[in-house]
């Protein structure tokens, strides 16, 4: 991962566009198992984890990116940390204040933002080596991407644990729901999935560029 | 990692630099959790409160106004005004148009898988049973301990249960139990969920708990919630 990005004098839409697809959080740098794995058993927990996750790895990269020349290398990592976890706790009182039910439906998932290594990841390669803009495009990019992938795995899960999509009933009421796809188990069926048919994509997406390159 | 590029690097950690950052960013942390803590605070307490009226009528569904009482003594109830205090237990009364009581929202928590689940419940003193229940606050696994408040099956449990009392009014004559799914046979039992077997567990418990000691109370204190009627609010 470290490998992947330095400072970089790409265009900010680049940046936005390689979270998307190419360097996606989840099914390419496989980072922040812990929700993907937890929270996703219905869409609508996904889509509101991956939202909340977006705003504080948006607003995690603005702060550290304009003070990365004010933090000493010794000290990056726990000065991360305080930055993510203050905008965790934030992120905490204001969803209460606007909505108490929107709190009630995301309220375990909350502190987990605290410990997604996507955010501490991106802030320590990116935010902390490049521009407040870039750094801006990167979370956006990144936290969709993020939004994505979870939206992937928690349709999956809750059209086959639950039997329907976003609360939306899907099939006959005869349906027997497989129970497993909502466990921790069915989590890591589906990643598996997942990964195995983004790395098949790639995979041949690589031999088709070599093939082309023998013919040229 | 590798080196960082931009930093220029001192031979010896420079210690007032590390102090300068963390110190620095830890009081402008601090300073911005507290101002958001302040302003959103009176809004969450409103919030709660307006949460806590709307759940009062949905346990209590013929209900049209409510008043708060707080235990005085052993079995007594005075009017309570203003808003929750410490030491002070309170339950709401809710009366129907005519003003005639009709139940008894009670507020009851305890223990879940993670965290403690903070329910209400209505009493109904007509068919003696606890009529509807709804969760105010839980941690509960989101898809799996949520269905305690999801699950159909499970909250079909709670539209009549039975809580009748002793001939003596000291005790509830059949605690509340929990069984296992599809297991119900008693008007007092609690079926279960599959795959939240702990959560609806502790439904189960936290009604048993509550119920024991409030119901009792309740029915000896009938005529102090009688006596003040129930004019609009």
């Amino acid at each position: 991962m470290a490998g992947l990005d330095q400072t970089t004098d790409k265009r900010g839409t680049d940046e936005f566009i390689k979270g998307l697809w190419r360097e996606n959080p989840v099914f390419v740098q496989v980072l922040g198992m812990c929700p993907v794995l937890a929270v996703t058993n219905t869409a609508m927990n996904a889509l509101a984890m991956g939202l909340a996750t977006m705003f504080v790895l948006v607003m995690s990269n603005i702060v550290i990116s304009s003070l990365r020349s004010f933090i000493p290398k010794q000290v990056r990592i726990a000065t991360y940390i305080l930055v993510i976890a203050t905008f965790v706790t934030v992120t905490d009182y204001v969803i209460a204040a606007i909505s108490l039910d929107l709190h009630k439906a995301l309220g375990a998932f909350i502190s987990l933002i605290v410990v997604n290594c996507l955010i501490l990841g991106r802030a320590e390669a990116f935010a902390s080596k490049n521009t407040v803009g870039k750094s801006i495009m990167d979370g956006l990019g990144m936290g969709v991407g993020f939004v994505f992938a979870l939206l992937c795995l928690g349709a999956v899960r809750e059209i086959f644990g639950s039997g329907s999509l976003f609360g939306v009933e899907l099939f006959h009421e005869r349906f027997q729901d497989w129970v497993m796809m909502v466990l921790p188990a069915g989590g890591f069926f589906t990643l598996a999935g997942w990964l195995l048919l983004f790395n098949w994509m790639k995979e041949r997406k690589a031999r088709a560029r070599s093939l082309e390159e023998e013919a040229a | 990692m590798s080196q960082l590029p931009l930093v220029s690097q001192p031979p010896r950690p420079n210690t007032w630099h590390m102090y300068r950052a963390m110190v620095g960013i830890g009081i402008l942390c601090g300073l911005l959790i507290v101002g958001v803590f302040e302003l959103t605070k009176p809004v969450i307490a409103r919030n709660k409160a307006e949460a806590l009226q709307r759940a009062i009528f949905q346990v209590l569904p013929e209900a049209n106004s409510s008043k708060t009482f707080r235990l005085e003594g052993e079995d007594g109830f005075a009017v309570h005004e203003g808003t929750e205090a410490d030491g002070v237990q309170l339950v709401y009364a809710g009366y129907d148009e005519a003003g005639q009581l009709i139940g008894i929202a009670i507020e009851a928590q305890g223990m879940g898988y993670q965290d403690v689940i903070r329910v209400i419940y209505g009493y109904s003193f007509d068919k003696d049973a606890v009529i509807g229940i709804r969760v105010l606050e839980s941690k509960e696994t989101p898809g799996l301990g949520t269905k305690i408040e999801t699950d159909p099956d499970f909250l079909k449990n709670f539209e009549r249960l039975d809580v009748a009392l002793t001939a003596d009014l000291s005790a509830v004559a059949n605690p509340i139990e929990f069984v296992k799914p599809g297991k119900k046979e008693q008007a007092w039992q609690v079926d279960g969920i599959t795959g939240a077997t702990i959560s609806s567990n502790a439904i189960a418990n936290i009604l048993g708990a509550s119920t024991a000691n409030w119901i009792p109370r309740i029915r000896r204190g009938l005529e102090d919630f009688r006596a003040t009627g129930g004019e609009a609010i």
